[in-house]
């Protein structure tokens, strides 16, 4: 009995103490070779940019696994330059690290390089925005189901069946963007089955606040009766708030946007500025991608020959529905475990 | 014989790009406003002016730099991460005073760089800025901010203020006109102004003539530095967050655009306030009227480069280039 409690006691404080001692595992059958899977491994993830907070979340989080586990992890930063991030992807081939995690600029952009590595036998996992080449996870929101998600919000926001006027706007990014192409069908799928909603104004501000602001105070002032404005993104949908704020609409003219559900979201749906915000809750996303990476590491499969899905449970908020933890902050995932 | 002469002679009017841009303008404004319900109506001509406020406060600050044959491509790079970094250290607990001195000194520091890099170390300011412009963005994210976006915290009460409205008008709109004013005095009556103007002229004849050349350039670009940090801390009002990724955006070439639409020439010595408003207002009308049409973002972007083209175009036609007006550093 003694011998067990030690032998439990060693191996939770195993569990705590990082590499130290994970010689001592207690073995189940799998937990030696569970953690043997990971020792001096290799993981690099190649970001967007590490300037915004779904990519520090996740690196957070592998960050922390990488400690508790034992493998060596960095992050190649391209800086929002696919250019840069094609190059980084090209020297990584040769590397060979044991695992990359990344995150696609687009569907295209990567694709080659993404299959050249798995040839090369390098397993990869995609994040969040799923390139044309299938790899061996994808874990990451369904940008169809978010547009969906939104596209609903504002039916029922402005039907004009409750009394609404049915006028609604749309604010896009980049529509040559494919995150904002998907979302797009699924809103204009929806509106095609709800023709008493009509969409008064579709246009881009390329994903900055200034041009959205510029646009929606124009389309604000021209359509008085505006039930809606529907926003691809929260950080541009800043602009928005503003304008309606401008406009003296808060309120009347209801702002479903989305994004990672930081804690600034919440803040935001709290005070009136968001009315309806589909979250991808990038925290759970890093749980999802943490856990993706074990199984890889795990599995060894041949690169690319068994490929899976976690597509990221998305969570509509909004004021009636908020509860304390809805959002998350940078501390949280500092203090969370992965 | 003189401009002026010349221009006496045809009847006091002359083809220049400024005329030609200002009646497309109008043309396009009267267009509109037959066949737009709701465009000529003053709430949207108020935010007509207000959507490319910014963009002509940049304008102007620009266009005293191109004035003095000088181009600033770090601008956009500027106002971002001293505003960012001024949003950042309120958010730390700074004082909003403070936050904005700290700010607004960085923006002059870079400006004083720049200008000593091109009047000094003889860098050409092309190059000088654009360069600066990485270091600019590449310091700022590494020494003053971490995220892309910073908001602007609910206690910044009167930074926010600083974009309301007095009497029903914008405020950005009111800084634009006063702006525009002052800088219009300046370049016109001050000693300083009319130096600009020889040494955007001819560089050479101006320093003979004994005008302190490259302190003059310093300062040009130090101007240019503050007015991008005053343009940031409205953005930043306005919008109650700052985005530094317009570092990386062509947002700077749209206010080139705008200086060279009115008839800026980038040779130098040319050209005034009056230029960047009339490039500012066609650009402003446009957007603003290609919005309520509700035009796809590709299909604005032709009509934008080609409305540019036609001022361009008629321009070369009305007043072909020769030896003798052509410039050295005429681009």
């Amino acid at each position: 009995m003694k011998k067990i409690i030690g032998r439990t006691l060693a191996a939770l404080l195993a569990l705590g103490s990082v590499s130290t001692a994970m010689a001592d595992q207690f073995d189940d059958g799998l937990a030696p070779s569970y953690f043997d899977a990971f020792k001096g491994k290799k993981v690099v993830f190649l970001p967007l940019a590490m300037s915004f907070d779904l990519p520090q979340v996740w690196a957070k989080a592998m960050e922390t696994q990488a400690a508790r586990l034992g493998y060596d992890f960095s992050v190649r930063d391209p800086n929002w330059s696919s250019d840069a991030g094609a190059q980084a992807l090209t020297t990584l081939i040769t590397e060979k690290p044991d695992l990359l995690v990344v995150h696609n600029p687009d569907m295209q952009v990567y694709a080659r390089l993404l299959q050249r590595a798995q040839k090369d036998g390098i397993p990869v996992i995609q994040i969040n925005l799923k390139s044309v080449a299938t790899t061996d996870a994808y874990v990451g929101v369904n940008w169809y189901e978010v547009g969906l998600h939104q596209a609903k919000m504002a039916v029922e926001a402005c039907s004009p069946a409750a009394g609404k006027s049915g006028k609604i706007a749309i604010m896009q990014g980049t529509p040559t963007n494919p995150n904002n192409a998907i979302t797009m069908t699924a809103i204009e799928d929806t509106l095609a089955k709800n023709p008493d909603i009509k969409v008064v104004s579709s246009q881009s501000a390329d994903w900055d606040a200034t041009k959205a602001h510029a646009v929606a105070s124009t389309v604000i002032k021209q359509n008085p009766d505006l039930c809606a404005y529907v926003g691809l993104w929260e950080v541009m949908d800043a602009g928005v708030a503003a304008a309606i704020r401008e406009a003296g609409k808060t309120g009347a003219i209801q702002l479903i946007t989305n994004g990672g559900g930081q804690k600034p979201a919440c803040d935001n749906i709290e005070n009136g500025t968001f009315n309806g915000y589909v979250s991808y809750d990038a925290i759970g996303q890093a749980r999802d991608l943490t856990d993706a990476i074990a199984q890889v590491l795990q599995v060894k499969a041949k690169p690319g020959s068994q490929p899976y899905g976690i597509y990221t449970p998305i969570k509509d908020i909004s004021r009636d529905t908020m509860r304390a933890n809805s959002c998350w902050t940078m501390e949280d995932v500092a203090a969370a475990p992965f | 014989m003189s401009a002026s002469q010349t221009e006496r002679r045809q009847g006091g009017f002359k083809l220049t790009q400024e005329n030609i841009v200002f009646f497309i303008a109008l043309l396009l404004f009267i267009g509109f406003s037959v066949l737009l319900p709701g465009f000529f109506d003053t709430s949207n001509l108020l935010s007509l002016v207000q959507n490319v406020a910014i963009l002509g406060i940049l304008g102007i600050g620009m266009g005293i730099v191109v004035i003095g044959r000088g181009i600033d491509l770090a601008m956009v790079s500027t106002m971002a991460l001293s505003t960012a970094w001024t949003v950042a250290l309120i958010n730390r607990g700074f004082g909003t005073a403070e936050a904005i001195g700290l700010g607004l000194a960085f923006a002059a520091a870079v400006g004083i760089i720049m200008g000593v890099l091109v009047a000094y170390v003889e860098i050409p300011a092309i190059f000088a800025t654009l360069a600066m412009s990485t270091v600019i963005y590449g310091f700022g994210r590494l020494a003053l901010v971490d995220l892309d976006v910073i908001y602007l915290p609910d206690n910044a009460i009167w930074l926010r203020s600083i974009s309301n409205s007095f009497l029903g008008v914008p405020l950005p709109v009111i800084w634009f006109s006063v702006l525009a004013i002052v800088a219009y005095l300046f370049l016109r009556f001050t000693k300083w102004g009319r130096y600009f103007y020889a040494i955007g002229d001819n560089r050479a004849a101006a320093r003979i003539t004994g005008i302190p050349v490259r302190p003059m350039t310093v300062i040009q670009y130090l101007i240019s530095s503050m007015i991008a940090f005053g343009a940031g801390l409205i953005t930043a009002s306005l919008l109650a967050s700052v985005n530094i990724r317009v570092a990386q955006s062509t947002m700077v070439y749209d206010v080139i655009l705008v200086v060279v639409l009115g008839g800026i020439g980038l040779s130098g010595g040319k050209g005034g306030v009056r230029n960047i408003l009339v490039g500012t207002i066609l650009i402003g009308i446009l957007l603003n009227g290609m919005t309520i049409l509700d035009m796809p973002f590709t299909m604005q972007n032709i009509v934008k480069g080609t409305v540019l083209l036609i001022a361009i175009i008629v321009d070369s036609l009305a007043n072909p280039r020769d030896e003798q007006t052509a410039q050295q550093g005429d681009i």
